[in-house]
């Protein structure tokens, strides 16, 4: 016992995981004790599930953006796919008598693959590209799953899945036919209410497959690709197959939140407010403000974050203006060069004053 | 008949967006960032016009001269707040996301102003229609009006850009900032002044916008302005011409694909003709090769 207590303390990477994961695990306790006590309200219950994939959308996102170090605008979309992927599922399978969770583990099985397939087909092309030319692209992707989703009517009889672009008005379909989606109505009937618990358990396996990324052979090359690309093809490292990697496990885990998503709802739909770049972006807002490649500080930001909203009913149509103002402030506050320097001016002040105080 | 009238149309909103996208390009040519609050300012001067006009009930040729005003002065404040103090913060993303910061920002004061209802603006064009072909093509005071300022911004911005002093300064900064401040140009005041335009011009496009697509809410800036950003990136990010280029391109595209073969899947399509056009030339039409140095 005392061997592994020695071993925790000389790796300093592996004590900063285990923090992570405590982190996590206390949240989880104080949350689920506070809602047997019943104290927590409705709609904080509400927002329980909305951490759990907020933060995998955080991580996965941060994977891409902080550690592989290319600007991803389009994430919602592969979020939409896991969402899609459920809902098929679910849906066909509905009159079935698979019990919820045997449906819900399947499918986040089933997503995690459709929506790295998807982020494998989809890095083809946007990998080749650089820069704000790349972000530009996974917008356009974000936006053209989120539309072509939106606008599907799928329907299932005795002689199979029938697929339109028109309305359902368009398919020949037999009496017993099925809807699973309805073009914009998207898919109804799904059973709401996906437990906490399950919740949790993805986002410790998300923190532990992008953690052991991070830390591993793999991560090392994905990072020496992002700090000098040619110094890191001059080493041998092969760019096309790290990058591809990294952003295929970041579609991937994206798909798996998708399915927390989907599985809260009862109607699930693919708007711009849910699936589209607006998205993306307030994502990307929770990996900046978390602090870029920092996972723990996208797991605090987004819990912080999905909060704040919340938090600020009371000033009721001024909370989303809190929210910008705020959200500006900080960003200024944290990155530019003058406020920078008087933060440290100030700690070094109240530095030197202990000093002087000792001296004495 | 009415493919030549789809394409007058198209050639009508891509009019707006090449407006919308000369802005984005100006800006992030000059401070190589992606302003996102510029689709915003958009839906600023359309409610600017829209109260002077509707509320007010003054002239609209008023309105359109306030709404330039405050839009500019609009900008340069959004330039001098938000984004100046971290010019030098060595991170693309930390005035991204504060660019983000603005657009709701504007957004929720237009929320607060406004109400959530969605207003009619009325259009402040009263040119008569022309019709065409014994009545087969009409073409609506909208339309010609768009597409001629459009002309005309585009060669007034070329003419500044080219031939004035603080043009080429504007070009100089965009090139080498230091070297710029160097040489003795005034680089903050460049980049105020870079701002001021695209602000304008945003205010402009609003009023535009509104007039031929009269539904205004707090919202309405934000698709046109990616719908632009998209235009920008299309033509050649911080190149002139291919805003021009891109955003008539692009209009077209989006009222043909309207037309023709899904009005839900129109912007897919929109989205999916970007992609192939960066895949085969990754800089946009007219975007500049970056050669590596190692």
């Amino acid at each position: 016992m005392s061997k592994f207590v020695d071993s925790i303390k000389s790796n300093k990477k592996l004590q900063s995981n285990l923090i992570t994961f405590g982190m996590v695990i206390i949240l989880y306790v104080i949350c689920q004790s506070l809602a047997a006590a019943g104290i927590l309200s409705n709609s904080m219950k509400g927002l329980l599930i909305q951490f759990c994939y907020y933060i995998i959308m955080a991580v996965s996102l941060n994977l891409t953006v902080g550690i592989l170090g290319e600007l991803s605008l389009g994430h919602a979309g592969f979020m939409c796919i896991g969402a899609y992927t459920y809902g098929i599922f679910a849906k066909v399978l509905s009159s079935g008598n698979l019990s919820r969770t045997a449906i819900l583990l399947i499918s986040l099985v089933l997503a995690a693959i459709i929506a790295a397939f998807f982020g494998f087909l989809i890095g083809i092309p946007v990998l080749r590209l650089k820069g704000d030319y790349l972000a530009i692209v996974t917008l356009a992707f974000g936006e053209i799953i989120k539309n072509v989703t939106g606008s599907l009517y799928i329907a299932k009889d005795s002689h199979g899945l029938h697929f339109s672009l028109n309305g359902t008005s368009d398919m020949v379909l037999d009496a017993d036919n099925l809807v699973i989606i309805d073009g914009p109505k998207g898919i109804t009937g799904l059973t709401s209410g996906v437990s906490f618990t399950l919740g949790t358990i993805l986002v410790i396996i998300t923190l532990i497959v992008v953690l052991n990324l991070i830390n591993s052979r793999t991560g090392r090359a994905v990072m020496a690709i992002r700090d000098n690309r040619i110094a890191a093809e001059a080493t041998g490292i092969n760019v096309t197959k790290y990058k591809m990697l990294a952003f295929t496990i970041s579609a991937s885990l994206a798909g798996v939140a998708g399915v927390l998503y989907a599985g809260s709802l009862s109607t699930l739909t693919s708007t711009s407010k849910n699936f589209g770049y607006n998205m993306s972006i307030m994502i990307l807002v929770y990996v900046v403000l978390g602090g870029i490649g920092s996972i723990r500080g996208s797991v605090i930001a987004t819990v912080i974050l999905v909060l704040l909203p919340e938090k600020l009913r009371f000033v009721n149509s001024y909370r989303m203006l809190i929210y910008a103002i705020v959200l500006i402030a900080m960003m200024i506050l944290n990155w530019s060069p003058s406020a920078r320097a008087w933060r440290e001016k100030m700690i070094n002040k109240i530095k030197s004053g202990k000093k002087v105080k000792e001296a004495k | 008949m009415s493919f030549l009238s789809n394409l007058i149309n198209g050639l009508s909103l891509g009019s707006v967006y090449a407006i919308i996208a000369l802005g984005y390009t100006m800006v992030y040519g000059i401070a190589k960032m992606l302003n996102f609050a510029h689709g915003d300012v958009i839906m600023v001067g359309a409610y600017v016009a829209f109260t002077i006009v509707s509320t007010l009930g003054l002239n609209p040729i008023i309105a359109v001269v306030t709404a330039i005003v405050i839009c500019t002065g609009l900008g340069m404040l959004i330039e001098r707040v938000a984004y100046k103090p971290l010019r030098n913060a060595g991170s693309p993303l930390a005035v991204l996301i504060t660019a983000i910061g603005v657009s709701y920002l504007l957004q929720n004061i237009a929320l607060l102003i406004f109400g959530a209802n969605t207003k009619i603006f009325q259009s402040v064009i009263s040119v008569p229609v022309i019709k065409l072909f014994d009545g087969q093509i009409t073409i609506s005071g909208e339309t010609s009006v768009t597409i001629v300022c459009c002309i005309v911004i585009m060669i007034a911005l070329t003419l500044f850009v080219n031939k004035s002093k603080a043009g080429q300064a504007m070009l100089a900064v965009s090139e080498d900032k230091g070297a710029a401040q160097l040489m003795g140009i005034n680089v903050n005041g460049t980049i105020a002044l870079t701002f001021a335009i695209g602000s304008a011009l945003a205010a402009v496009a609003g009023v535009l916008l509104c007039s031929s697509y009269p539904s205004l809410n707090a919202y309405t800036g934000s698709m046109p302005g990616i719908k632009a950003f998209v235009a920008a990136v299309f033509g050649g990010i911080g190149s002139i011409p291919g805003a021009l280029i891109g955003g008539i391109l692009l209009g077209i595209i989006e009222i043909l694909a309207k037309a023709y073969i899904s009005s839900q899947l129109s912007d897919a399509i929109v989205f999916a003709v970007l992609i192939i056009v960066l895949l085969v030339r990754p800089t946009g039409l007219l975007g500049k090769k970056i050669t590596e140095k190692v």
